[in-house]
């Protein structure tokens, strides 16, 4: 019979051990599969590597990637924390560009540094404001938020659909449903063609490591997260913190949004997220709500999206097959996860 | 614990990373030409990039050139990427085949000026790129004449993506070809709003058969629209992409691209050194585009019809949008003595439906 239970006694030998496991068997199990596509997998795993580090232009792509998932991840990883289960990121990262690209679109003869504040401080907000909106029913009417932030996401595209193909539209586009670019003064400035929002991320973890470890506030939101009640004995005002919290999260998400707008994309579109939200779910739950963690995870997620494009390219391997690689690899890890969390204990019947 | 792993992970992955480095390259270019392409849809969407991807297989055949491809590419920043890592990957000629990848392409074509761009669709050049499309309104006009013989109830579906002038003067080209035979049908205009979605493409024509359309043609990327058809033994016409086996009892005819005559032409005029950026646009008469051969549900009738059509767009003598036209209201629109070009049916003020449509167009700003 098999029997589950938590553990409680794993070493870090042992820790190592199944995550190398995890890798090791990640890279078998592809292996197998890149053998019955035809191709060789050490060749296929160097050309991953290879196309996520091995030059200047796949290292700078690697980085621009990771930015949005490190500040996306530490949005989702501020609400975790006290166990609101946001799924709503890539909602409040659309929100979150609609509001920069609102000034950006309308206000463009703003001094560029004051213009890009304004984006920032508006991307902030809509996030916020947008997961506000869960984060109100659940307080008030105890609604599920993961299904709530889920189902807002799906609104949050559909109007930026909606502004894409109906007022927003670009006149001098000939009809075609795009959003004007924007202007020089609403584009994050750069070095070397990485965007300002790689500083902005780097300072963004550190903070965030000082909120969440050092101040009383960050400590306060995990001790909601560990037991509301416990919170409310130690006089805490858990409605406040639990308001500012999702302010956070959503705001932190949204100021991807308008990085990915200004910084990437140069415009508003339906493709300015392109599920970053939901990646960044999975990043902040591998880098364990750790701000450093997340960013390191978020790196090697954004190396494994880099490498798994540049072998579609070197290899001319079907995308499909480039998201299985990437699927696996990701199983595999994940799945490491429940034997780091239970243990397996196989025992005969009746005895 | 956990910290120390993936930062030791981190330091191997790095240091291997720098040893790649080294013997890493950008581009090998030793004068030969390299051809990559950018798709929007996967390679087998039994529609327009299908019909692109033929296009390079048999520029491949034809000059033996190496060929690389991009297939699902969203349109935006992530086509820029497909294009740098085509020429990191040594192409030296690139073409991207979706409206969505003009402005990345140019802004590819000035950091590269050594590298030839091709851009499909829309209306920017550049020293290095060129753009290219066709007269679609060619053989959309004499896939008309076939629906138009065909219908008994009179009434023609006509699944549409966006309202847009390539979009909508399809729609009229067709409806002036259906009228052209029969005067009395109607074509029924239905907009999916999307290029390539086969829920909502069939959603929109099995609208369009509850209707009461017996024949349903689209311009739209996928065969929902054939299936949907053949389903209510109704009939249809393709696009882009000859596709009888998608509905084999349904399926008629379609206008079809033939991109490879183009492929050719330019990747040639590339190896000669003769090659100036330029914007194209074919019709019938290079080879560009036809009607594909009809099948056997096609109406008997058709065939002769359809020929005579074809030879007098090819001699000049037979113009799509040559006045007078009325549009919907009874207006006229284009008066006798005039013929609307090339540039005209792309513009904006392409914002109309002739007679004989049943459809509306969003006023557009």
């Amino acid at each position: 019979m098999l029997r589950i239970s938590k553990r409680t006694d794993l070493t870090k030998k042992q820790y190592i051990q199944l995550r190398l496991a995890a890798v090791i068997m990640a890279l078998f199990t592809s292996g197998i599969f890149i053998l019955i596509m035809g191709q060789n997998p050490a060749a296929i795993y160097f050309a991953m590597l290879q196309g996520a580090f091995g030059s200047f232009y796949g290292l700078r792509e690697t980085i621009i990637m990771t930015i949005p998932l490190v500040i996306t991840s530490l949005g989702i990883s501020t609400a975790f924390k006290m166990k609101f289960w946001n799924i709503g990121a890539e909602g409040q990262i659309y929100m979150g560009a609609f509001a920069a690209s609102y000034f950006a679109l309308n206000h463009h003869d703003m001094p560029k540094p004051f213009l890009l504040l304004v984006m920032a401080a508006a991307s902030i907000a809509g996030g916020g404001l947008w997961a506000l909106i869960p984060g109100f029913f659940k307080a008030r009417f105890g609604t599920n938020e993961t299904l709530f932030t889920l189902m807002m996401n799906y609104i949050a595209i559909k109007w930026i659909t909606y502004l894409q193909y109906g007022p927003w539209k670009d006149p001098n586009a000939k009809g075609f449903p795009i959003i004007a670019a924007f202007k020089e003064t609403a584009i994050l400035p750069g070095f070397m063609g990485i965007h300002i929002g790689l500083i902005i991320a780097l300072a963004l973890v550190a903070l965030m490591h000082i909120f969440m470890y050092h101040t009383k506030k960050g400590y306060e939101i995990s001790v909601i997260g560990e037991s509301e009640n416990t919170a409310r004995y130690a006089g805490m005002n858990v409605k406040k913190i639990i308001v500012a919290a999702i302010l956070l999260s959503g705001g932190l998400c949204g100021l991807a949004g308008m990085i990915q707008a200004s910084g990437v994309h140069g415009t508003l579109s339906v493709d300015v997220s392109g599920g970053i939200g939901y990646t960044a779910i999975i990043t902040t739950w591998l880098g364990q709500l750790s701000p450093a963690l997340i960013m390191l995870v978020s790196f090697l997620f954004a190396a494994l999206v880099q490498g798994g494009s540049y072998i579609q390219t070197v290899f001319q391997i079907p995308q499909a097959a480039a998201s299985i690689l990437q699927g696996m690899i990701l199983f595999f890890v994940l799945g490491s996860e429940f034997f780091i969390q239970y243990k397996i204990n196989f025992k005969k019947e009746g005895i | 614990m956990s910290r120390k792993v993936t930062s030791i992970m981190l330091v191997i992955v790095l240091a291997l990373s720098l040893v790649f480095t080294a013997g890493c390259g950008t581009g090998a270019s030793n004068g030969k030409v390299k051809v990559g392409f950018v798709f929007i849809g996967p390679i087998k969407d039994g529609g327009w990039t299908e019909a692109h991807y033929n296009g390079m297989n048999y520029l491949k055949e034809q000059l033996k050139v190496e060929t690389m491809y991009r297939e699902l590419v969203p349109e935006g920043p992530e086509s820029k990427k497909a294009i740098k890592e085509l020429i990191n990957a040594g192409c030296n000629v690139i073409f991207t085949t979706s409206f969505g990848y003009m402005d990345p392409t140019l802004e590819a074509a000035k950091e590269n000026p050594k590298v030839k761009f091709f851009h499909c669709s829309g209306f920017k050049t550049a020293e290095n790129m060129s753009n290219y499309f066709g007269r679609m309104y060619e053989p959309r006009y004499l896939s008309g004449i076939v629906a138009g013989l065909k219908t008994k109830t009179n009434k023609i579906g006509y699944v549409a993506a966006y309202e847009i002038p390539e979009v909508i003067n399809g729609i009229n080209a067709f409806t002036l070809g259906v009228q052209s035979v029969n005067p009395n049908a109607v074509v029924k205009v239905r907009w999916s709003h999307t290029w390539i979605d086969s829920a909502l493409e069939k959603a929109a024509a099995v609208a369009l058969l509850d209707d009461g359309c017996d024949v349903i043609t689209q311009h739209n990327d996928s065969t929902a629209t054939y299936i949907a058809a053949q389903e209510r033994g109704a009939y249809a016409i393709g696009y882009n992409l000859d596709m009888p086996s998608a509905a084999p009892k349904a399926y008629m005819t379609a206008p079809v691209w033939n991109w490879g005559v183009y492929y050719v032409q330019e990747v040639k005029a590339i190896m000669e050194g003769t090659w100036k950026a330029a914007a194209y646009q074919g019709g019938i008469k290079e080879g560009l585009l036809d009607l594909a051969p009809l099948t056997e549900v096609a109406p008997p009738e058709a065939k002769a019809k359809v020929e005579e059509a074809r030879k007098q767009i090819i001699d000049g003598t037979l113009q799509v949008f040559k006045g007078p036209i009325k549009d919907q209201s009874g207006n006229i629109k284009v008066p006798e003595g005039k013929t609307l070009n090339y540039e005209d049916t792309m513009s904006m003020d392409m914002n109309w439906f002739v007679q004989g449509v049943e459809g509306k167009i969003e006023v557009q700003k």
